[in-house]
């Protein structure tokens, strides 16, 4: 498992790009909305990610959560505001240097029609060339899935599907990693296995940036929590000190499982 | 109805004789139209799944005018051929008129845009399930039209075989560059056109039954593909 996460690909530094003198953030977003047949769905929202740690988003359903994940990612292109990315220290960082320092796992994996393996190896050639030796057997191994290789990913069942898509991501090697519920419908059993695997990730060094609606997940997981409220950032806090001294009436109630309109 | 019954009996003879003339026909027609498939994928499929994932200023246009081109008539397909292999057109150096291979150029002229459009449908459809996880991923154009055509491989084929459907029945195109020659460009169906205007209806017949029994084999094959529920390619592993 560890080969899997503590794998370094070459990079090629861009000459375009300059370096900062010290960068500890990878990921910072600045007055960022989105607007969609004229309604905000998401409203000036500020944000630096961290270097380390699990960075949890929680917030009632329709708050813009998967929404801002999406933002992040580059999957939706926001009314205004920036996404910065700093990899390697590199204050703009090639497009494709910023696709490859992230990875997004959503709710519903998408699996290629071919065997488990096969969706591990497709992933792994994106990266390497030749595929290092023993990297697809620890992705197999990390994702619990080693006695199914030679299955078609799409027969497997939901946890094991999320699994493999968790395992598909992480042998990206990404520097951030996005998780849109992902144990959402699992029961206890595969969620552990997710939560293990996720652990896993940012002890290897991954940022990891989490979207679920489980408080106790939550509290499970989360070094920090960014609490998402009608497309506005209401908190974004040390995990402890939000379940414990929440700042808003929003946050107050979210925690204490009241209906949050 | 004698005659017609007596035909039809005739034609049996012939098929279950296997006869030479008859054997030849089915064999140059299968030949030809294989190749005509064959150079058709090649062009057709990367091309329509490009068409599919692939955004640039005119592509409506392209994806219309492919989709037009589908009900392309194949006489004017056999004109257009017969204009450029003739000895006064741009490539009657080549000679190429009235050989198989003048009918393969037709039939993979009259096909290859239903293949480009049929197969853009079907990867648009696919890459509209797979383009967030492509993105996620960083798959770079050409892994993922390679990977969009793996993966819709048995709806690609149903494509193939209505191409293969298309180009096997066809009959102007073939006429206009091949000429019906005896032993030569004969296929199926100028034979079954010829020998109706002769008034032999057995080995026409015969050649229509084969022909039908292709389509049917054809259609069949293409159900078993897409069974039990067009779920088939959902499940396969690699």
């Amino acid at each position: 498992m560890s080969e899997v996460l503590d794998f370094t690909p070459p990079r090629r530094p861009s000459r375009n790009a300059h370096r900062l003198a010290a960068s500890p953030m990878p990921l910072q977003v600045r007055g960022l909305s989105l607007e969609l047949e004229g309604k905000r769905l998401l409203d000036q929202v500020d944000l630096t990610l961290l270097d380390n740690g699990i960075t949890v988003i929680l917030g009632p359903n329709g708050a813009g959560k998967t929404l801002l994940l999406k933002c992040l990612h580059g999957l939706c292109q926001p009314t205004s505001g920036t996404v910065l990315w700093h990899v390697d220290g590199l204050e703009r960082p090639p497009v494709l240097e910023v696709r490859k320092a992230q990875a997004l796992v959503q709710q519903k994996p998408v699996l290629l029609r071919r065997s488990v393996l096969a969706n591990l190896k497709f992933a792994a050639k994106l990266r390497y060339s030749p595929i290092p030796q023993g990297l697809l057997e620890n992705a197999l191994a990390l994702a619990r899935l080693d006695h199914l290789a030679s299955h078609a990913a799409r027969t497997l069942s939901g946890g094991e599907q999320q699994r493999l898509a968790l395992a598909r991501a992480l042998i990206l090697k990404p520097k951030v990693l996005f998780l849109d519920e992902p144990a959402a419908n699992l029961d206890p059993a595969s969620t552990v296995l997710i939560e293990e695997a996720i652990r896993a990730a940012q002890s290897a060094g991954t940022k990891i940036v989490l979207i679920t609606h489980g408080l106790s997940q939550a509290r499970r997981l989360a070094d920090n929590i960014v609490f998402l409220h009608r497309g506005r950032i209401l908190e974004h806090s040390p995990a402890d000190k939000f379940f414990s001294e929440p700042a808003t009436v929003e946050a107050e109630a979210y925690v204490r499982g009241e209906i949050v309109l | 109805m004698q005659d017609f019954t007596g035909s039809f009996r005739l034609a049996g003879r012939l098929i279950a004789a296997a006869d030479p003339a008859l054997v030849e026909i089915v064999l140059l027609s299968i030949q030809v139209t294989l190749s005509a498939l064959v150079v058709s994928a090649l062009i057709g499929l990367p091309l329509g799944a490009t068409l599919a994932i692939s955004r640039f200023p005119g592509r409506h246009g392209l994806v219309i005018l492919c989709n037009a081109l589908m009900g392309l008539p194949p006489v004017v397909v056999g004109l257009l051929v017969y204009m450029m292999l003739s000895n006064a057109g741009p490539l009657g150096v080549l000679q190429l008129l009235y050989t198989p291979t003048a009918m393969v150029i037709a039939q993979t002229v009259l096909i290859t845009p239903i293949l480009i459009a049929l197969t853009r449908q079907v990867i648009a459809d696919l890459n509209h399930e797979y383009a967030e996880t492509f993105h996620s991923l960083g798959v770079p154009a050409h892994t993922a039209i390679a990977a969009l055509l793996w993966d819709g491989r048995f709806s690609l084929l149903t494509v193939l075989l209505a191409g293969f459907g298309r180009a096997i029945a066809e009959v102007g195109a073939v006429m206009i560059v091949g000429g019906n020659i005896n032993h030569v460009t004969r296929v199926m169906t100028t034979a079954i056109a010829l020998e109706t205007s002769k008034g032999e209806l057995a080995l026409a017949l015969a050649l229509g039954l084969i022909l039908l029994a292709i389509a049917l084999g054809v259609n069949a094959l293409t159900s078993m593909i897409n069974a039990p529920d067009g779920k088939r390619s959902h499940v396969r592993s690699a």
